[in-house]
């Protein structure tokens, strides 16, 4: 706590000044287990992306590139949607 | 010319708001306070004030409207009794720690059960510690110069929390007397435009109000509204000055009567305060050396004042319009026997708790109580620290 600015230099009233700024709040580190992807088995259906609470399913030119583990709590959502069960989740260790 | 008037408390509160014309109104009808929002309705829908009135289905909703109206960029006014205040309970918290000046006209009135209408402080000595101000008035004239200055105090920069301003229930809100009005323009002039801080109508500064704040950061945010508490008695002392200039009627902390000689006082809030300065008048006639301590503000408690003007008597009688159930002595005895216990040679300080529900009291009781402290003086020995005053055994 102790790196964290004092109760003299934070905005009153607890007032955030900047918009935009939950992307900065990495909740990836709350995740116990972490979803993996089976290129081959991957049909970029984007079903996956439709369905993640966290908007955690990176997607380029109309297909999936890759999860934000920044942001991705691993819930499974993916993982359970997957028509092709490309999706599995794996253990955070 | 300021103008002299009759009127009642809700009468003299709402036509300070009249005159104040706040943005955003957000209210819900109660008694004893319901005339005091009747008027003002009455005002919005002649086209006296420019006020968004919202009628809301209840007083949570009326206090979040407020909070909402407050943080979106508005000078916000609304106004409460008894349960209303309780139905607030949760969003005054957060009112005063976004720091929003909200100004709260509050008659005070006991809290059910068994269910009653009349006054007692139940209803605002619950709400001491949620980080509102607050200003007990005596009668209406100190209710309409309250409800004025409370604006100035609420939105200082170095303070920036909600005032509740209080009056008592029927004895003062019901009860017509002489009020002497400032002119339209003096008040508009005194109360200034409203400047917001971080208004979330300043769609180019986009911000955000009432994010999670958890363990990281929430104590610092508290420690912030308690530094703020910590300038507002130097703020209600200074608006007050200033507001003497334009009235020619004084408000500071504490108002005192006959002090300067005093043996023994008798520490009150509102209405009560008048019968009190009577009694002790008649008593200092005989050549009595008796005072009285009236407490206009309560919140913050204006400790060192307090200290300075009781540390040298040798008996001080507090009275609370409200019980503490299962503390050691009621709200205001507790204050000020507990900033007592550091000064030298401090008092005996005794506790009577009176006039619960609307119980009436007048000069016959006041009188037992400084009878009472005029034998603690004389023995030393108190033979009953908590008193119940007025109720029939």
């Amino acid at each position: 706590m102790s790196e964290k600015p004092g109760w003299k230099e934070i905005p009153e009233g607890g007032v955030i000044l900047q918009a935009g700024s939950a992307a900065e709040y990495k909740t990836g580190d709350w995740r116990t287990q972490r979803p993996v992807i089976d290129r081959d088995l991957c049909i970029n259906c984007l079903i996956c992306w439709i369905n993640c609470p966290d908007s955690s399913i990176v997607v380029e030119d109309g297909k999936f590139k890759d999860f934000d583990l920044d942001h991705c709590k691993g819930c499974g959502i993916c993982a359970s949607v997957c028509p092709k069960d490309a999706i599995h989740m794996e253990p955070e260790r | 010319m300021p103008k002299i008037v009759p009127l009642n408390g809700d009468d003299a509160a709402s036509y300070a708001m009249k005159q104040i014309d706040p943005d955003v109104v957000a209210a819900y009808p109660i008694t004893p306070q319901t005339e005091l929002m009747q008027n003002f309705s009455q005002f919005v829908a002649d086209g006296e004030v420019q006020t968004e009135l919202i009628t809301v289905e209840s007083e949570h909703s009326a206090m979040s409207a407020c909070v909402g109206a407050s943080a979106a960029g508005g000078r916000v006014m609304t106004a409460t009794s008894s349960q209303g205040l309780a139905l607030m309970w949760e969003i005054l918290y957060i009112a005063a720690s976004y720091r929003l000046p909200i100004v709260m006209n509050v008659v005070n009135r006991a809290l059910s059960g068994p269910i009653n209408i009349h006054c007692d402080h139940s209803d605002t000595m619950g709400a001491r510690d949620t980080g509102w101000l607050q200003l007990y008035g005596e009668n209406p004239q100190e209710v309409y110069d309250n409800t004025i200055q409370a604006v100035r105090i609420a939105e200082h920069m170095d303070l920036r929390l909600p005032v509740m301003c209080m009056q008592d229930g029927f004895i003062t809100s019901h009860a017509v007397e002489r009020v002497e009005l400032l002119d339209d323009e003096v008040v508009k002039d005194f109360v200034g435009e409203f400047t917001p801080i971080n208004p979330l109508l300043d769609v180019d500064h986009p911000v955000t109000y009432g994010p999670l704040d958890l363990y990281d950061y929430f104590f610092e945010h508290k420690r912030q509204e308690a530094e703020a508490m910590s300038r507002a008695p130097k703020i209600v002392k200074q608006i007050g000055e200033e507001y003497e200039k334009i009235s020619g009627r004084r408000y500071d902390l504490l108002h005192p009567y006959g002090m300067e000689d005093a043996e023994t006082a008798i520490v009150v809030l509102s209405s009560t305060a008048g019968t009190t300065r009577v009694t002790a008048r008649e008593l200092r006639e005989k050549g009595q050396k008796v005072g009285m301590l009236k407490i206009r503000c309560f919140r913050p408690f204006p400790k060192d004042e307090i200290v300075e003007l009781l540390e040298d008597l040798k008996a001080v009688a507090v009275l609370d319009r409200a019980d503490g159930m299962g503390a050691y002595g009621a709200p205001v005895f507790n204050e000020i026997r507990n900033a007592l216990y550091d000064a030298d040679g401090h008092p005996e300080v005794v506790n009577y708790v009176y006039g619960l529900g609307g119980r009436d009291i007048g000069v016959k009781e006041i009188k037992k109580v400084y009878d009472d402290l005029s034998e603690i003086a004389r023995t030393g020995k108190v033979k009953q620290r908590l008193n119940y005053l007025g109720v029939r055994e």
